[in-house]
């Protein structure tokens, strides 16, 4: 492994996640750096969405998980069970596969995190909504009509309002779960635009099973089958000199 | 036979079971208001009965009602909401909140008398509150948590779970989620547990009758530990009790009792479609 001058965002060490007596994940190691895109790809049921969901502990919320070995988030380790998830979640954010915005205004689904965690007050939400919503390209379009339910939207501008009502959380990581796969392939580019404009500021993991997807935004990626990380590197050159050779079958599209 | 005649059978069989179905609520409605319509007056709803309750009118009973149904409302939504989020969105699913699901289940099936007596010996003998509001309501309040928690309980469930998925993945709490997401969703279907179970307040004899239902007072309640009088009670009174009244002052009791219902149900039902409007997923 690489040695880094700067201290990784997320590290995994020795990951396994079992649901009941199934074991999704086995041995996950990664070494994820801040403010670079790291896309995780495989073919379904590899283990990647959830992965991406243990970073956050959203598998939490199924019943019957267990999970051992170390996520380290900024050098603390969240598998702990005495985790503050809420602190946890305000840091490492999601994006979901599916779009969805609460049935309530787009003024009210960007300022849901403010309200609830008390970070800004009276005519503040109004800042707040035009910084996440400028944040995301979306300004322009909506600021006429925030007062509208948030589910009269295209599905790419409900997936950015998604991401709008993310980053009033304020947080440092995005996961992001397949975000693009509801959409069609201009919806498509300008997420992707989207996504590569937000690394300057943020760490990004998104799982896809788009490889040529990962190709394009990804800066690291990691290739998952059958709950294995079979290997972690730069894009480039897992993409152009895949060391091993189940990656190699995948990537040059022989099984996926 | 074709398959299409066939249709036809099913589909007249089905007409004719609404209609079926349907008939007695129009005969019943229809009756009372044909024959009490005439006792409605200003004086009735608003004065004191005389002359051995065969004259004058009947607002003590109105007043004694709406003040136990207020009161049950009081003390059953918020226990019930309460119970029903906990059991929704808090507790696993285990031995011990099966079986509270199969306490409530069967506490839906207990007679209302059976509610009397619990509340007579509970609220009136063992708390030390006498026969009155606060006994009355809170029986009636027990009586009513079944349905309100098990109505609270299937709205809650048809939240959809990605809202609140999302709200924790927000950094939400889970009280923060029910309390901003799923709450309000859920209103609409909690208030339709509440609009059955006032209904069931209002019009229930056997509860308040060792609880709070006086037969007669000369006047109006000064605090929660006093008794009143009550409409089903009035009618049960008027009806049974006391020879030689009028069948247009009995006709016209029920009416009155049957109008209070379908007022209180209609305001909720307005609410309820009012915020539907506002929410749709």
């Amino acid at each position: 492994m690489t040695t880094s001058s700067t201290s990784p965002a997320i590290e995994t060490r020795d990951l396994n996640l079992y649901y009941g007596s199934f074991q999704a994940l086995i041995d996950v190691n990664m070494v994820i750096q801040p403010r670079r895109i790291t896309g995780l790809i495989g073919p379904s049921g590899c283990g990647k969405s959830t992965l991406l969901r243990s970073l956050n502990r959203m598998n939490d919320l199924i019943p019957n998980v267990r999970v051992y070995g170390e996520i380290r988030v900024f050098d603390h380790n969240v598998c702990d069970d005495k985790t503050d998830l809420v602190g946890l979640r305000k840091r490492v954010g999601m994006v979901f596969q599916r779009p969805n915005p609460f049935p309530l205004s787009i003024y009210e689904n960007v300022v849901f995190a403010a309200r609830v965690h008390k970070t800004a007050k009276g005519s503040d939400f109004d800042d707040v909504v035009e910084r996440c919503l400028s944040s995301v390209l979306l300004w322009e379009d909506l600021k006429d009509r925030l007062g509208k339910s948030a589910l009269e939207l295209s599905l790419e501008q409900q997936q950015r309002l998604c991401i709008a009502r993310l980053l009033a959380v304020m947080p440092d990581i995005l996961l992001m779960d397949e975000p693009c796969s509801a959409m069609d392939p201009a919806s498509t580019q300008g997420l992707e635009e989207l996504i590569a404009r937000l690394k300057e500021e943020y760490t990004i993991v998104i799982v896809t099973h788009n490889m040529q997807q990962a190709a394009r935004v990804s800066d690291d990626c990691g290739f998952m089958l059958l709950g294995e990380m079979v290997e972690f590197r730069l894009t480039d050159e897992m993409f152009k000199i895949p060391q091993d050779e189940r990656t190699r079958d995948y990537v040059t599209g022989r099984y996926g | 036979m074709t398959s299409r005649s066939k249709e036809k059978i099913a589909f007249a069989i089905l007409t004719l079971t609404t209609i079926l179905v349907t008939m007695p609520v129009i005969l019943i409605v229809a009756t009372i208001v044909k024959q009490g319509i005439g006792a409605i007056n200003i004086e009735f709803l608003t004065t004191f009965p005389r002359n051995g309750m065969r004259e004058g009118g009947i607002y003590p009973a109105i007043f004694g009602t709406l003040c136990l149904v207020a009161g049950a409302v009081v003390f059953a939504v918020p226990l019930g909401v309460g119970a029903a989020i906990y059991l929704n969105e808090y507790a696993g699913e285990n031995l011990l909140t099966r079986l509270i699901r199969l306490a409530i289940i069967n506490l839906a099936g207990v007679p209302s008398v059976v509610y009397g007596l619990f509340g007579m010996g509970l609220f009136v003998i063992f708390l030390n509150f006498g026969a009155s509001i606060l006994a009355g309501s809170l029986t009636l309040a027990v009586m009513n948590l079944p349905v309100i928690i098990t109505a609270s309980k299937e709205a809650l469930s048809a939240v959809p779970q990605p809202f609140r998925e999302v709200s924790l993945s927000l950094g939400a709490s889970r009280w923060q989620t029910v309390r901003h997401i799923v709450l309000p969703n859920a209103v609409p279907g909690i208030l339709t547990g509440i609009i059955l179970e006032v209904s069931r307040a209002a019009g229930e004899t056997a509860p308040i009758l060792f609880t709070v239902a006086a037969f007669y007072l000369p006047g109006l309640p000064s605090s929660v530990f006093n008794q009143v009088m009550a409409l089903p009670m009035h009618l049960f009174a008027i009806s049974t009790q006391i020879p030689n009244i009028s069948l247009e002052t009995r006709y016209g009791t029920a009416l009155v009792l049957l109008g209070l219902v379908f007022l209180v149900n209609s305001f909720a039902i307005v609410m309820r479609a009012i915020l539907r409007r506002r929410r749709k997923w």
